[in-house]
């Protein structure tokens, strides 16, 4: 196994697209270091992306947040803006693992990684999260939701590198909320995660993003569990509707995690819950 | 056979030089290439925290860390937690208090809890149990560890104040 | 000598009190070595191919690409082993568990390992042995495997205990009945009858030290092994009678313990450990994954569980049966017997009867856990007790006072009982402020007793008085949770000197005659039984030399306070002398003052205990959260209290973890699915509150401070307790264990559509 750890991203993609034979990007680690650990990755290449300065820092933009791909869970949660716009997205990638795991883990790794449980990403799809892809010569800004096409697989080609996450300047009265259900308070893998945000306007929902994780192969968007919140202050029939709908979104699996009825079941009580928060969070009385 | 690459570091403020393979895990390298034994085994995919280290400050499992990438960084061990050959006071508090059984998990759990009151001198006992929910034990139904980690704070801000 | 392990009620000066442990500072500072952190000039690193198939022949094994990988030192399977079939069953059930034989049993079971210079190669070589498998037919469910339709694992397999031999082999190894009294009579003479079954899932003792060990062995067949253990000594016979080593010739050291919980009182490397060592003649060191701990080391049965208890309006138990099915893994095990005797320990019913089987599947070989057997039938019992009291509108505890087992009541297993906690328990309970705390809406509490026997055995401890006093006392039993202060007191107070001037070490086999392993809450109870007649020898010793030094006859000298002094006639000008004084003029008296004990610590005292619950249970997700606990039990005597709530307080967490997530999930492929610490969820921090402790002490009368083992009882009784704090706060009545999100809710589901029909209907 070689590892190489690049200056810049331009280095990285040129390592990976010249490699070979299996080669992986090596973020926090937290996931490939346990399925190298399990004998189920077995690396020609590592590079490591944590010494490229762009890759491990945090800026505030125009247009919002950028966060490079190395910027571990622990950075994330010490970042006072971010927490203030999305404290939902803030909340879920604060959910991977414990301390020690949050020292390390990435939002980009967490979504490449391309688990249907993973947290960060309803709650970045929900906040319309982008991620910038770098590959040779090119680079290309993909919502988030189109990254991860099933367990373990991503769109993207070989030499891709995710160089950071994007998250928008949230409009005015815009709230967000990430809830996950596990058995364990902490050290935990999600049986359902429940990603929704949304904007105000007189205490009315105006938009909305819900998304569910856990429940299906990818995390999904689901469109209908956010018509059935906007128009709405909130009220019983809404939430219904948004239980409803989030149940006919689920297409999960029997595993050693849960039930597929029971994860169906979960989905819609955490998505009424994650509502609340996130309605409270922008503005609206709870 | 995998490569090896001659990796310069620092554990607890002392130059530390070896080569490593490749694949090898920091764990490892600590364990075997610079003689920290009391940087513990128990899963090796993070999720007992008894590997618990710090790299350049931060709190990290080292079971999930590459030998390699602690190449020109500071490593912090359990080792390193005593000063001028006196205990530190979570160690002097976990020995007062019982906090230990077997004594497997009580490395982690001290570089953790030190981590922990660095960032937090007046934890709650919920924030003292969020904070150490990646440190399995299984003696002590962590009892008598939250309350020597409550010790410590208390210990710790009289003696700033004084 | 022989001496009297009475209870004498002796006052204590040093017993009772709260020293800080000895090993504190190796521990705290990442000095004390465990089974990974020896190391040897030359050691090679053992690794083991594990079988990816439930069960499966193994048709060839070519081990041949990997002998031939530089750096490669030895490849073993189990023709590199004796082949004990036919000899002593036992012992080839453990070497086969150690070692597929032309099959693999299960998910996990070793089918050969190898040694090499470094981890890398190792790990290549494992991947360069290929093994030809023909998958057979598995069973991994112990209900599954009684079936008349079942695949019988194994062909030698008859059920013995049963009154005619049976013609056909079966899954089921054996049956055991035991009880008293007329139980027809008594079920006809009850007012209200409740019959419920149960099911638990099987769990690991999760200890967080993998096993571990450095063994060598030199072609003249001397031999050492460094191990974590709980038995060195019985590690030492099983090794030496498994291949073919003298029992003198092999020194085990038992490194310190990172937890062991029963698991470690069975070998399961260890032996190829050795075997890798003989063939290459170097050191090996053998360090299991967790993901072996949990597939090829001995977790504890899962069980499947029928309660039938009869009682009168006035809350007299008239008559009550078990009906328990333990699987034992793939090998036969005590297990159900140990269910039958442990069940209704804490009640004296007139009129019982408990049938245990115990059944093989596809599953490692269970070992001991904690009060082995036990948390599983008091699970069903303590359940159902608490719907008897329903029934017959009485307060569980009440009813639980009402037939509580007292001095005088017979065991399930046939034994009367001397004075035991278990009355005392439940009134402690009952008076205590936890139980007149209140409870909100959508919170229960439950209340459960337990029992675990708690054993003795054989027991050598070696006690040397330095020439400044200070005590050298070397004991056979590991030190699993602070004993080694419990015992420095336990000398300390005999001998009449300080804490800190007695160092107790754990002595390795080559030093001290045998110990049996330390199981059954036994360290501290055998040990501290040697040690004080250990300590009462060698004040003997320092008798007869005070006597030397004052000239006076032997007779005439007492010892008191740790100082000797003359008594009698013309000796009250004479000075006393102090321990220290004696030992500094040892050289010139006689040599090294010593005290030496053998004895099979007889009479154990049985442990009791009564635990209180308060949890809330999410009614949306199923979700369980413990709110309170405390746990009341009987100590005999504490020794170091500290050391003592430590046991109450671990020992109730196991059982909460077990109550409420830990499970051994496998497929459909009979494959584990969950062998890691992410998916086999202990219990973390954030999961639990602090774990209050009532310590009583009853003393027991066949110890000389009146000591009970302490370390088991208290995972017996939090599996009822929880269902029972459930039942409380729900509604609905829990069968099946771990009382997960997922099991709990669906629960609630159908007791709620249960309504539904009826309110419909």
């Amino acid at each position: 196994m070689r590892y190489e750890s690049p200056a810049t991203t331009k280095e990285a993609v040129a390592l990976l697209a010249k490699e070979k034979g299996a080669a992986f990007i090596l973020a926090g680690g937290t996931d490939l270091l346990v399925r190298m650990k399990m004998g189920l990755a077995e690396p020609d290449l590592v590079v490591d992306i944590k010494r490229i300065p762009d890759m491990n820092t945090i800026k505030t933009t125009q247009t919002g947040f950028r966060i490079g791909a190395g910027v571990s869970g622990a950075q994330l949660t010490a970042h006072k803006a971010i927490n203030k716009a999305w404290p939902g997205v803030v909340e879920a990638t604060h959910l991977i693992g414990s301390d020690q795991i949050q020292g390390r883990c990435t939002m980009a790794g967490n979504l490449c990684n391309a688990s249907p449980a993973a947290d960060s990403v309803p709650a970045m799809i929900a906040a319309g999260a982008k991620a910038i892809v770098v590959g040779k010569g090119k680079r290309r800004t993909v919502p988030v939701e189109k990254i991860v096409t099933g367990p373990g697989k991503t769109s993207l080609k070989k030499g891709e590198v995710v160089e950071a996450i994007t998250l928008p300047k949230p409009a005015k009265r815009t709230g967000d909320a990430y809830l996950r259900f596990t058995p364990r308070t902490e050290m935990d893998i999600a049986v359902v995660g429940v990603g929704i945000s949304m904007t105000l306007e007189r205490g009315v929902v105006k938009k909305a993003r819900v998304c569910l994780g856990a429940v299906a192969p990818t995390a999904v968007l689901v469109p209908a569990a956010a018509r059935a919140l906007v128009g709405s202050k909130l009220d019983d029939a809404a939430l219904n509707k948004l239980v409803a709908a989030c149940a006919k979104a689920c297409n999960p699996i029997d595993d050693k995690r849960g039930t597929a009825a029971y994860r169906t079941r979960v989905a819609g009580v955490l998505a009424k819950r994650a509502a609340k928060i996130a309605y409270k969070r922008a503005g609206g009385a709870a | 056979m995998s490569d090896a690459v001659l990796v310069s570091t620092k554990v607890n403020g002392d130059v530390v030089e070896f080569a490593c393979p490749t694949d090898e895990v920091l764990m490892d390298s600590l364990r075997d290439r610079a003689g920290m034994n009391g940087v513990k085994e128990g899963c090796g995919t993070g999720d007992c925290g008894a590997c618990s280290v710090t790299l350049d400050g931060q709190l990290v499992c080292s079971c999930l860390v590459l030998g390699v990438e602690a190449n020109g960084r500071e490593i912090g061990t359990v080792e390193g937690l005593t000063e001028d050959g006196k205990l530190h006071p979570l160690q002097e508090k976990f020995i007062e208090h019982a906090a230990l059984q077997c004594g497997i998990c009580t490395p982690g759990f001290l570089v953790a809890a030190k981590a922990l009151l660095d960032n937090n001198a007046n934890p709650t006992e919920t924030e003292i149990r969020y904070a150490l929910a990646g440190n399995l034990c299984r003696c002590t139904g962590y009892d008598k560890i939250v309350r020597a980690v409550q010790a410590t704070a208390k210990d710790l801000r009289k003696s700033k104040k004084r | 000598m022989a001496h009297d392990n009475s209870y004498t009620g002796q006052k204590f000066e040093v017993v009772g009190n709260r020293f800080l442990r000895p090993d504190g500072i190796d521990k705290v500072t990442g000095k004390a070595r465990y089974g990974a952190d020896a190391n040897a000039p030359g050691q090679l690193v053992g690794l083991v191919l594990r079988s990816p198939h439930a069960h499966a022949k193994i048709k060839k094994i070519d081990t041949s690409k990997a002998e031939k990988l530089p750096g490669v030192k030895a490849v073993i399977t189990s023709d590199d082993l004796p082949d004990l079939t036919g000899g002593n069953a036992g012992n080839a059930h453990i070497l086969e568990n150690c070692m597929a034989r032309g099959r693999a049993l299960y998910d996990g079971h070793a089918v050969a390992a190898v040694a090499a210079v470094d981890r890398q190669t190792a790990r290549q070589a494992l991947k360069l042995i290929k093994v030809s498998y023909q998958k057979l037919p598995h069973v991994t469910d112990v209900d599954e495997a009684m079936a008349p339709d079942a695949p019988v694992i194994h062909d030698w397999c008859f059920t013995a205990g049963l009154e005619e031999k049976p013609t056909k082999p079966s899954n089921i190894a054996n049956r055991t009945q035991m009880g008293h009294g007329d139980v027809d009579a008594g079920f006809a003479a009850a007012d209200v009858i409740i019959e419920k079954s149960y099911k638990t899932e099987q769990t690991h003792q999760g200890y967080i030290e993998p096993h571990a060990c450095l063994a060598s062995v030199n072609p003249d067949g001397t031999s050492e092994l460094w191990v974590t253990t709980q038995g060195p000594f019985s590690y030492r016979s099983v090794c030496a009678a498994l291949l073919g080593l003298d029992i003198a010739k092999l020194k085990v050291t038992s490194s310190e313990i990172g937890g062991g919980f029963g698991g470690k009182t069975h070998v399961w490397t260890e032996p190829l450990a050795l075997a890798l060592s003989r063939k290459a003649n170097r050191p090996v060191k053998l360090v299991m994954t967790r993901d072996e701990v949990f597939r090829a080391t001995g977790p504890t049965a899962s069980t499947s569980v029928d309660v039938k208890i009869g009682a009168t309006r006035k809350g007299k138990i008239t008559a009550a049966t078990l009906e328990l099915r333990y699987q034992g893994g793939a090998f036969p095990g005590p297990w159900a017997m140990l269910a039958c005797m442990t069940g209704f320990a804490c009640y004296n019913i007139e009129n019982q009867r408990s049938v245990g089987w115990d059944v093989i599947v596809n599953r490692p070989k269970v070992a001991a856990y904690r009060a082995p057997s036990a948390p599983m039938a008091a699970y069903a019992v303590e359940s159902t007790m608490d719907l008897v009291a329903d029934a017959i509108g009485m307060d569980a505890v009440d009813f639980r006072l009402k037939n509580v087992a007292k001095e005088g009541t017979q065991a399930p297993y046939g034994p009367i009982y001397g004075p035991i906690g278990i009355e005392a328990a439940l009134k402690a309970v009952k008076k205590h402020p936890h139980m007149k705390s209140r409870l909100k809406k959508g919170q229960g509490r439950g209340v459960a007793c337990g029992f675990w026997f708690n054993i003795g055995g054989q027991t050598c401890v070696d006690l040397n008085i330095g020439t400044d006093g200070t005590v050298n006392l070397a004991v056979g039993t590991v030190d699993v949770g602070g004993a080694r202060s419990s015992l420095a007191m336990i000398a300390a107070e005999e001998l009449g000197v300080g804490y800190d001037d007695v160092k107790v070490h754990v002595a390795d086999t080559s030093s001290l005659g045998h110990n049996d392993t330390t199981e059954g809450s036994r360290g501290t109870f055998s040990s501290g039984m040697a040690a004080i007649f250990a300590a009462r020898d060698a004040i003997e010793v320092l008798k007869g030399r005070a006597a030397k030094m004052l000239d006076v006859p032997v007779e005439d000298i007492v010892w008191e306070h740790g100082e000797a002094r003359a008594t009698g006639k013309g000796h009250g000008n004479l000075p006393k002398l102090s321990l220290k004084e004696i030992a500094a003029k040892s050289p010139n008296t006689g040599g090294p003052i010593a005290g030496h004990n053998e004895v099979v610590a007889d009479g154990a005292g049985m442990g009791f205990a009564a635990h209180i619950c308060d949890l809330e249970v999410d009614q949306e997700t199923g979700h369980t959260e413990i709110l309170r606990y405390t746990v009341v039990q009987d100590a005999g005597k504490a020794i170091n209290p500290d050391y003592v709530e430590g046991q109450f307080q671990g020992a109730a967490a196991q059982g909460i973890g077990w109550a409420l997530n830990e499970e051994y999930i496998y497929g459909k492929d009979g494959r584990l699915q969950n062998p890691g610490f992410l998916d086999y969820r202990i219990p973390v921090c954030s999961d639990l509150p602090f774990i209050d402790t009532k310590i009583l002490e009853i003393p027991n009368p066949t110890h000389p401070y009146g000591i009970r083992g302490v370390g088991e009882t208290s995972i017996v009784p939090p599996l009822g307790a929880i269902g029972n704090a459930i039942a409380n706060a729900t509604g609905v009545r829990m069968n099946h264990v771990p009382m997960s999100p997922v099991r709990v809710l669906d629960a609630l589901d159908q007791a709620a559509q249960y309504e539904e029909q009826v309110s419909a209907g």
